[in-house]
This record gives structure tokens, C-alpha cells and sequence, in this order.
């Protein structure tokens, strides 16, 4: 390639590249310096404040505070149950999907998709509605069958909310591992079926060993993202604070550092320590099932 | 031979039609399945029933009727009217803006991106590998880490609370890259490049009446999904914007949602009837581009 028709290519990726830096690279840097820094407020808090160097002070205050390994731990727990359920249910669907006709596949394809279309805020207010005492039908619905719940107790809120992210994520985890089960040779079938295996049997033996793998990458990864969680939460948080609370998850307590308690130093810390963690599992998980694969 | 091969491609094709072979199935078994589905069907509508139900329904039927079935009249019309007249029409407004963040934002995004994802995959220069590895990196690193710092830097530059705060993060999409690199690797092929090139024309010219042209397709994924993805949003506009005339739609029901314990002004009717309009430009947004999605969706599970 001549050399000019080089930097004309590198010109197309000239606007991304500045934004980039703006946008990612300064912000990171902007957080990990702030991280090092901590306010002090001098004498009698009326000189202003100033920022004082304090090394990695910040992290071994995050890294020991009770409340945000607390809440991260809370979360990873909440996502070792919610991810695999939804999960094992798409994997159902699929399966069920792929065993009855194409027509009839695809009409329900579309019906178990409309809630994938709808924007996760809007489906967690739906959501809190239906579980509302005064307004949605389940606690009726309930009481019909003679259970009181309460899904803003703090026992149920995080059933509550795993509910809400099942039923918003299966039907989008259904397409794909449908599409995945698509890639099974069909012969494969027909000579399990000459052999006398049962249709039940055919799809545990053959489809679903086919995309397990891909399922314990897409699941595993998943977990991770919850750490981010944060939408949901804080819609709840807005009907029930007090079952809620602001350090209910990692980036709740993040927020709240910032705005409400005015403590940049330290929300910045606690997001640097967030992404660290979020790498570091990656990481890990990626050796992990490369090894696995080998 | 020739016979055989044929008879084994011609096999294939028949099965991949109407598979799989409903003779190898026993009626009741199939009937098992749909049931299931059935289920899984109803689980999955309920609750946007219920919601085409309540914007239906005024406050007492709100609050005193089954809620899974129209009673008490029909007051869609009126749960409009007061939904568009509410604080001086506040919900058109937040319209307006989410359609002119993820309209505009998207388009920006989606041009920056093509261009960007076709430098990379056609052109090797210096630092590309780094470019590439930015682009995949910054898939891990989490929003709020990216969030709060852009908010005060913002701030520092008086871009906090204007719509800028939302359109300029919008123009630079890692993701968007990523796809568009993807599409560029499968559409265009290095030959027409060349035979361009000898035709004489520029590298601009070649990227705007060929490339673009050529990458419709994959274009309007790129935009599709940037689009849901700027209409979804929530935690950046929560963070850029204070003054209620530049928020999303999505922001303006989270504020109506918590007003009840906030101020005991009880919005339900307002938020559903808002909820239930919200979900049709995404609706629309989607079965239009159904085409685009469905390869988006696909794609999108390689991330």
C-alpha cells in the first residue's frame, strides 16, 4: 500500500481517535488521579477546602468498607441466581422453539420478544406497578390463592427485581441460543432417532450439550455486567427507600458518594476499584475457560 | 457420483425448509410443546396488557377494578390530554429530546463509526492495532468510572445541563466500531478499492459514494442498535442533566414515579399512560428495521 493512501486511511479514524481521548482516556485519568487526592477542609471549614496528595489511601478505605464489598458481594450472589435461571428458562424456549414447525416457530418468536423491545426503564416501572399493593393485580392475585406478599419487602425485593430482569432478558437469550441450535446438522437427529432415542432424550444428549459452552461463557459474563446494575435499583428505590438504600448496589453508592455526600475523591476511588474488579474477574474468567477449551 | 452429490444437496435444502420433520412426532407431544409456549407467551404479554389496560382506565378504576380487564369506562383520550397538558406539555418536550438525542446522537455515531470501523479494516497504518485494542478494551470499563468524570469535566466547560452533555458521548461509540469493522470486513472487497483507485477517484469520494452506499445494511444496524441504546439510557442523562427541559423521557417517569413519597402527588395514571407512549417510537424504531435487527441481534451475542 503506498504510504500517502496509508495516513488517508489512519484520517478516517482521526475524529474517533480525538474522541476517544476526550471521552474515555481523559475521564479514566481524571478519576485514577482524583483517587489519589482526599479534601480537607482547613481550620474552622471557612478558608475552602484543599486537596491534600494521600497516595493509595482512598483504596484501602474502599477496599475495607463494609458497605460497598458488602453491596458487591450482594450483587455477584443475586447474579450467581438470577443469570442462570433466566438462562436454563431461554434454554427451554429455544428447545421447545426448535422442536415444533418453523411456522409456528416463528410466530411465537415474535410474541416472546415483544418484551426485549421495550426499554428496561419503562419494563421496571411496569413491573413495579404490577407488584404495587394499591394499583397491580398480583397482590389480589395472591390473596386469591391465600399468600399476603409483599414484593417491596426486604426479603422479596431482590426476587422482585430478578423477576423484572428475567422477564425483560429471556426472550433475547431465547433468539440467540435458537439461532445457535439452528447450527445443529439435522442428521444428526434422524440417526438418533433410527437408534430409538426419544425426542426428550435427543435434546439432552445432543442439541443442548451443542451450546453449553456458549451458554457458560454468555452466563459467566453476565455476572460480571451485574456488577453494574443500577436502573432497576433505583427505581425501587424511588417507591421503597427504606427497603433500598442508597448502598444497595456498587454504583448506587458510587452516586450517592458524588452527589449526595459530595465526596468526588472517593467515588472516584470506588469506581477505579469497580473497574479493577470487573477486569480482574474478565480476566480470570477468560484464562479460565481458554484453559478449559485447550 | 454426480447423482449422489446432488441427491445429498437436494436432501439438505428440503430439510433446512420444513424442518424439522413434524412425522417424527407424536401429536400429543406436540401439543406439550405448545402448551409450554403458550405459558411462556402469556408471561411474557401480561404485563404490556396490563399496561394497554390501565392507560385505559381513571384513577378509580385504577385503584378499585380488576386490573386485567377494561371496567369503568374508557379514559384513554382524557389520560392523554392530561399526559400532554401536565406542566405546561413537560412530557412533549422530554419527546422531543429523546428523539433529538437518539435521532441525531445515532447519526453522528453511526457515520463516525463507519468511518472509523472502514479505516480500520481496510487501511494498515501505524497504531492501528492500538485503535482496534482500545475499541475492545473499553467494552469492560464500566459507566460510572466513565460517568462522573465526564460530568465534572463538563461542568468545567459549562456543558452540563445542555443537550450537548448528552449528544457529544453519543457521536463516540466503541461498540459501534467494533460492528462496523465487521460489516466492512464482509462487504468490501479490497479489489473495487483498487479498481477505484486506478479509476482515479479520492479516498473521500471512494468512502462517501461507494462505501456508504455499499454498507446500507450495515449502517442502519449500527444505528438501530445506537438508537435503542440512547433512547435506554439512563444513567448518563440521570448524571448530565438537572433541569427537567433537557431530560429523556426516561427521566422525567423516574421523577414522576418517586413524586408520590417525594411530595404525595400520586402520578401512577400519568407514568403508565407515558410508560405505554414511550414504548411505540421503539416499537416502530424496531419493526421497521426488523430486517437490520435481526443480524444485529446475532451480532450483538459476539460481544
Amino acid at each position: 500500500m503506498i504510504r500517502s493512501q496509508r495516513w488517508k486511511g489512519a484520517a478516517f479514524t482521526v475524529p474517533f481517535q480525538l474522541g476517544f481521548v476526550f471521552l474515555y482516556l481523559l475521564p479514566i485519568g481524571y478519576a485514577v488521579y482524583q483517587s489519589l487526592y482526599h479534601e480537607q477542609q482547613s481550620g474552622l471549614g471557612l478558608g475552602g477546602a484543599t486537596e491534600k496528595f494521600v497516595g493509595l489511601d482512598n483504596y484501602k478505605e474502599g477496599l475495607t468498607d463494609s458497605a460497598f464489598m458488602g453491596s458487591v458481594l450482594r450483587v455477584v450472589l443475586f447474579a450467581c441466581v438470577q443469570i442462570p435461571v433466566m438462562l436454563l428458562i431461554s434454554l427451554v424456549l429455544a428447545l421447545l422453539l426448535d422442536a415444533v414447525t418453523s411456522k409456528v416457530a416463528g410466530r411465537f418468536r415474535i410474541l416472546l420478544l415483544v418484551p426485549y423491545m421495550i426499554p428496561g426503564v419503562v419494563a421496571a416501572l411496569v413491573w413495579i406497578n404490577l407488584y404495587s399493593p394499591d394499583v397491580g393485580p398480583l397482590t389480589p392475585l395472591g390473596e386469591f390463592f391465600g399468600f399476603h406478599w409483599n414484593f417491596f419487602s426486604p426479603s422479596m425485593v431482590w426476587p422482585s427485581i430478578g423477576n423484572l430482569l428475567t422477564w425483560h432478558g429471556i426472550g433475547y437469550n431465547m433468539v440467540i441460543i435458537y439461532s445457535a441450535l439452528q447450527g445443529v446438522p439435522r442428521e444428526l437427529f434422524e440417526a438418533a432417532r433410527l437408534d430409538g432415542a426419544s425426542e426428550w432424550r435427543i435434546a439432552r444428549s445432543i442439541k443442548v450439550p451443542f451450546v453449553r459452552g456458549a451458554l457458560v461463557l454468555t452466563g459467566m459474563l453476565s455476572i460480571i455486567q451485574m456488577l453494574q446494575i443500577f436502573n432497576e435499583p433505583a427505581l425501587f428505590r424511588n417507591i421503597t427507600p427504606q427497603t433500598v438504600d442508597d448502598s444497595f448496589t456498587p454504583i448506587m453508592i458510587i452516586y450517592n458518594q458524588a452527589f449526595n455526600a459530595g465526596n468526588y475523591h472517593y467515588a472516584a476511588t470506588l469506581s477505579v476499584l469497580l473497574a479493577l474488579i470487573l477486569g480482574v474477574g474478565s480476566f480470570l474468567f477468560y484464562r479460565l475457560t481458554s484453559r478449559e477449551v485447550d | 457420483m454426480t447423482m449422489t452429490e446432488e441427491r445429498a444437496s437436494t436432501g439438505k435444502t428440503v430439510r433446512r425448509l420444513n424442518r424439522p420433520d413434524p412425522g417424527a412426532r407424536s401429536r400429543g407431544g406436540q401439543r406439550f410443546l405448545l402448551v409450554g409456549l403458550v405459558l411462556a407467551s402469556m408471561y411474557s404479554l401480561f404485563p404490556v396488557w396490563w399496561l394497554i389496560v390501565a392507560s385505559t382506565k381513571d384513577r378509580t378504576g385504577l385503584y378499585q377494578s380488576n386490573g386485567l380487564w377494561f371496567s369503568g369506562g374508557w379514559h384513554l383520550w382524557d389520560n392523554l390530554r392530561q399526559l400532554f397538558t401536565y406542566n405546561d406539555g413537560i412530557f412533549l418536550r422530554w419527546t422531543a429530546n429523546s428523539l433529538l438525542y437518539a435521532g441525531v446522537g445515532s447519526l453522528g455515531g453511526t457515520l463516525l463509526a463507519l468511518a472509523t470501523g472502514y479505516g480500520l479494516a481496510r487501511f494498515q497504518f501505524p497504531g492501528r492495532n492500538l485503535v482496534f485494542a482500545c475499541v475492545v478494551g473499553s467494552f469492560l470499563i464500566p459507566i460510572a468510572l466513565l460517568t462522573l468524570p465526564l460530568y465534572l469535566l463538563f461542568s468545567e466547560i459549562g456543558l452540563v445541563d445542555t443537550p450537548w452533555a448528552m449528544l457529544i458521548p453519543c457521536l463516540i461509540n466503541p461498540f459501534s466500531v467494533y460492528l462496523a469493522k465487521v460489516y466492512t470486513e464482509a462487504t468490501i472487497p479490497y479489489e473495487l478499492l483498487e479498481a477505484a483507485r486506478i479509476d482515479g477517484a479520492g479516498e473521500l469520494r471512494i468512502f462517501f459514494s461507494i462505501v456508504l452506499r455499499m454498507m446500507t445494511t450495515g449502517g442502519a444496524t449500527v444505528f438501530l442498535l445506537a438508537f435503542v441504546n440512547t433512547w435506554n439510557a439512563f444513567f448518563l442523562p440521570l448524571t448530565v442533566l438537572r433541569g427537567e427541559e433537557n431530560w429523556t423521557l426516561n427521566l422525567g417517569l423516574y421523577n414522576w414515579s418517586g413524586k408520590r413519597l417525594e411530595s404525595g402527588v400520586d402520578l401512577t395514571s400519568l407514568v403508565l399512560t407515558g410508560a405505554l407512549l414511550s414504548i411505540v417510537p421503539m416499537a416502530i424504531m424496531m419493526v421497521a428495521m426488523r430486517r437490520y435487527w435481526r443480524t444485529g441481534v446475532t451480532l450483538g451475542a459476539l460481544k
